[in-house]
């Protein structure tokens, strides 16, 4: 949400891809893999957490040690409900688990439990803004709920590999979305979405660089209008711009495949950051046969009515009612809006600020929302990039931000002052009150003060005022300067213009 | 003292109440009996010393009134239920020598109810087969033999160690499991009773999974009541596996009276098979006079599925097989074989083709082929719905009739090695006990008489999911009506 939203929705050229022999239309489907947010795995009471030693949040279950049984975690369930509720998704009342089957080493069962046939949740939409303003709806497939995998660590031996099973067992939700994707950049946007979406709804932490987010990215080219060609799934892509990367490399290629007289083959590629381009994994020859069945020590998973509507009532504002709210509650600008309303916790952090603020002065929040909302997106967010931080470890609290709007609001410190004050509270997180007492940042409104400092600049420039008597008015300034000055730069430049223009009569 | 070991658990609960003899002289009866039987390989693993140990600790409950209901009892444990800190085999070498850190929901529940386990019984590799031939610690030989004859018979699988020691009066009691029939067909050709209850009345956890679906925890006694006694303490349900019924336990054996009046007894007319042992057809009829006897009526019903059953069965079980054995892959426990210089893939081909006997590879291959794509639809997905017609069939059978009357196999005991060359023969074995399985309906084997070479015949009764009562109850009528079979010769002494 970089740039400026225009008023009406307006049609943005179509994103091709111009071969030789004329245009392409490139169709992307995305399927998201997002970690549930949950103490304990999907199907075992061990620790979901993030790190830990390798293998130290490891279950029996996740160990597929012999006679061991899964049982399926509720929060799960609760979790990927919420989310398709989120979405606009259809909940299906009756799903099911399956085995999907392969060998490898960080597979431990050899086997992991999917929803193949019967998902939990099925078709549902997702609105997308692009940068220029232009809105599309993106459908969802279906969301299923799985196992993640344990990792296999090739490098640090030899010969041998390393196995890790901390992941193993952890839930997934892959959320999977039609061939509505059209441009790169539209799947970036998609992305982008159903993050903030996941993070509103806190259903998973949108983490892309620990993996807890990450998309396959289905990519095939066509004429305008022309069936869909054949495709090409680029696995496990773990940021937005290599997302983006990787499906402008992976159109070109197919453009240029077809257009030197061959045919796309239908495989598995893998995306390489360093080198900006895809590679092969394995051809559709070589794919595994997962030899899906039923998951026989599981039972079909039936949700009742209460169920679903506990989780819809447990669903927060989601983003996209936040934005509009700010736009007419608040009167936000809708890019303001979009800003505030991008990221939960950037949007929680400014609802504090706002009732804060709202409190302090003693003013409805929509009369404090604007100078809030612009001193958030404009001083706090530059200082944060300055300083490589994000919100949840921002210096300065909500209070602390309101209490500095509250300052300026009362005149107790300028504009300049103030800028001065959010310096010192961002090194040493003292309060803007605190600071500005301690080290004299108050703007002087002393009219006593102030009537003798103008009365000493004034007998100290006496030619001056003398000239300024006979006409010479561009002097005033000069007078105003020099009792700004004598202040230490903290009269109220309001109050010194009065007092000026009293004494010089 | 040696009659200790002839004693019913019924019996041997009497006897140490009232201080007749003491936990550890009935243990050790048993131990005692258990070493001069070693010439029929009952054990993979023997655990005679944690069994005294149990013993003596089980006296000193029974003297602070502390005991539970099977204190002292000595009994045996199929080597598929893991036991905590006592290897763990599924008669297996791919196994190698796992002990597991955690003990089986069942045998804890056996344990927690004070019974003295001797040991690890000896079955068919990971309970595939019908004749405890497939295992990896060697063949059973079945303490039964035909009359005049010093043949070593097979004791029935998979669960013939269970059979075969409870027939040998070297425990008490056995657990055993039944996918097709595990249970039902050795406690037959061993002249034991056997009950395998409704699917999902005893946990899984901690079983060594052969087909999740199917497998069944359940118990062998030389009496209907000492069936009933165990499974008390065996059944009920588990938070553990997703797929065990949450229902009270009745006190089954409290409630056997033997009075079937106001009962109705079906006979499946579609259970008379062809090449049926004549013998075997007559006890079946002797076995529904029997049951008119104890008061049921007796009718005829119709399971029109069940020649579909087998190929169902064989199809189903071997798929979940070929997934549940794909954790034996040397990675995390178990054997591990390498070959030099060798990857990933090498080392699961080497290890698997060293770890899995014949039986096993073919399940998983027979397993492996009926989920590929382009075949599932074919077979699998077209043996869940036969499979549905099958539970379809009992259930309208039930509407006409509260419990079943079968044959349990369709002949005795065979000679070790008779039939190994075929395994298509070898699973003809499970013809009369497959169809109750894939129903998931309680079932068990009595002995009712013997053929014309004097080997043990069972009769089967299948009931109505939960209705182990009546199973129990019918059961006991017909016991106590059919002649006793004299215990085996103890020629192995």
């Amino acid at each position: 949400m970089a740039a400026r939203r225009s008023q009406k929705p307006v049609m943005a050229p179509p994103y091709l891809v111009n071969g030789e022999t004329g245009p392409f239309e490139v169709v992307i489907g995305l399927e998201v893999h997002a970690q549930v947010i949950s103490k304990s795995k999907l199907f075992s009471g061990a620790s979901t957490a993030f790190g830990g030693a390798p293998n130290t949040r490891v279950s029996l279950v996740d160990a597929a040690m012999p006679g061991m049984l899964p049982v399926l975690n509720g929060e799960c369930v609760r979790q990927a409900v919420r989310t398709g509720l989120a979405l606009g998704c259809t909940i299906n009342r009756r799903s099911r688990f399956d085995r999907k089957n392969y060998f490898y080493a960080d597979l431990p069962a050899g086997y992991q439990i999917s929803q193949y046939e019967a998902p939990i949740v099925g078709e549902g939409a997702v609105e997308i803004e692009l940068e220029d303003g232009t809105r599309k709806a993106v459908g969802i497939e279906r969301i299923h709920l799985e196992q993640d995998a344990g990792k296999s660590i090739h490098d640090l031996h030899p010969e041998l590999s390393y196995v890790d099973l901390n992941r193993a067992g952890v839930a997934l939700m892959e959320i999977v979305s039609k061939p509505d994707l059209r441009s790169p950049a539209e799947a970036g946007a998609y992305v982008t979405t159903l993050r903030a979406i996941l993070r509103a709804i806190g259903s998973c932490d949108g983490n892309m660089q620990e993996g807890s987010l990450r998309a396959d990215v289905n990519v095939s080219v066509r004429r305008p209008g022309a069936p869909f060609g054949t495709r090409c799934e680029i696995k496990n892509v773990n940021s937005i711009r290599f997302i983006q990367q990787a499906i402008a490399f992976e159109a070109r290629r197919q453009v240029d495949l077809i257009e030197a007289g061959e045919a796309v083959v239908q495989e598995t590629r893998l995306f390489d950051p360093e080198r900006g381009e895809t590679r092969p994994l394995r051809s559709k020859e070589d794919a595994h046969d997962y030899r899906y069945f039923p998951e026989p020590d599981l039972l079909p998973l039936v949700l009742d009515e209460a169920f679903i509507e506990a989780c819809r009532a447990s669903l927060p504002e989601l983003p996209h009612a936040r934005r509009r709210r700010y736009e007419t509650e608040l009167g936000l600008s809708p890019y303001v809006a979009g800003v505030l309303t991008a990221d939960i916790e950037e949007s929680l952090w400014f609802e504090l600020l706002l009732a804060e603020s709202a409190k302090r002065q003693g003013k409805p929040p929509r009369e404090v929302a604007e100078r809030a909302a612009n001193w958030m997106t404009g001083d706090l967010f530059a200082a944060l990039k300055r300083l490589d931080r994000t919100i949840a470890d921002s210096p300065v609290t909500p209070a602390q931000g309101a209490e500095l709007l509250a300052l300026l609001a009362d005149g107790t410190l300028s504009g300049p002052l103030a800028k001065q004050v959010f310096e010192i509270m961002l090194e040493t997180g003292e309060n803007p009150g605190v600071i500005a007492e301690a080290r004299g940042l108050k703007q002087v409104t002393d009219t006593a003060a102030l009537e003798a400092a103008v009365a000493a600049v004034l007998q100290a420039n006496a030619d001056k005022v003398a000239e300024y008597r006979a006409g010479k008015e561009k002097l005033f300034g000069f007078f105003v300067g020099q009792v700004m000055k004598a202040s230490g730069g903290k009269a109220s430049p309001a109050l010194v213009n009065d007092l000026l223009k009293r004494a010089l009569g | 003292m040696s009659d200790l070991t002839a004693l019913s658990v019924a019996e041997m609960r009497e006897g140490l109440a009232a201080r007749a003899f003491s936990a550890a002289e009935l243990v050790s009866a048993h131990v005692a009996a258990a070493e001069a039987a070693r010439p029929l390989n009952l054990f993979i693993t023997e655990t005679f010393d944690r069994a005294m140990d149990a013993a003596r600790a089980a006296d000193a409950a029974l003297a602070a009134g502390t005991a539970g209901p099977l204190s002292g009892i000595p009994i045996g444990i199929k080597d598929l239920f893991a036991t905590k800190g006592v290897r763990t085999t599924a008669a297996s070498r791919i196994l190698g020598d796992f002990t597991p850190p955690y003990e089986s929901t069942v045998t804890a529940k056996l344990q927690a109810a004070g019974a003295v386990s001797l040991g690890k019984l000896n079955l068919d590799e990971f309970a595939m087969g019908s004749s405890n031939e497939t295992s990896a610690f060697g063949p059973v030989v079945s303490p039964v033999r035909a009359q005049g004859s010093e043949a070593p018979l097979v004791p029935g699988g998979s669960s013939g160690g269970s059979a075969a020691a409870v027939a040998a009066r070297v425990v008490a009691a056995a657990t055993g499991t039944d996918t097709g029939g595990s249970i039902r067909q050795p406690a037959a050709f061993c002249g034991v009773a056997g009950i395998k209850p409704t699917y999902g009345r005893c946990s899984r956890w901690g079983i060594i999974a052969f087909a999740s679906s199917l497998d069944q925890a359940g118990v062998f006694a030389r009496s209907v009541r000492d069936c009933a006694l165990l499974l008390e303490a065996m059944a009920g349900f588990d938070p553990r596996d997703s797929t065990s019924i949450d229902a009270p336990v009745p006190r089954w054996a409290q409630q056997l009276s033997g009075d079937l009046r106001g009962r109705r007894v079906g006979i499946p007319r579609e259970y008379r098979v062809e090449g049926m042992d004549p013998g075997l057809e007559a006890l079946w009829e002797q076995g529904a006079a029997w049951l008119r006897d104890a008061g049921a009526e007796i009718v005829e019903v119709s399971l029109p599925h069940t020649a579909q059953a087998l190929p169902t069965y064989y199809i189903l079980a071997p798929a979940e097989a070929s997934s549940n054995l794909a954790r034996y892959d040397g990675v995390r426990y178990g054997l591990r074989v390498v070959p030099e210089g060798g990857g990933l893939a090498d080392m699961y081909e080497a290890t698997r083709a060293a770890g899995f006997g014949a039986e096993v590879r073919r399940r998983i291959m027979i397993g492996t082929y009926v989920l590929s794509a382009g075949y599932y639809d074919a077979y699998y997905r077209k043996a869940q719905k036969v499979r549905a017609l099958i539970a379809r069939d009992f259930a309208e059978a039930f509407a006409a009739c509260d419990v079943l009357l079968t044959p349990t196999a369709p002949t005795g005991a065979f000679p070790l090695g008779a039939r190994n060359a075929d395994p298509i023969a070898m699973y003809l074995n499970d013809v009369f006990t497959v169809p109750s399985s894939l129903a998931g309906l309680p079932a068990m084997s009595v002995p009712a008489g013997a053929d014309s070479a004097g080997l043990p015949l069972g009769l089967q009764l299948i009931g109505r999911p939960l209705d182990e009562g009546l199973v129990l109850d019918a059961a006991y009528a017909l016991e106590a009506r059919a002649p006793k079979l004299p215990a085996p010769a103890s020629w192995w002494r």
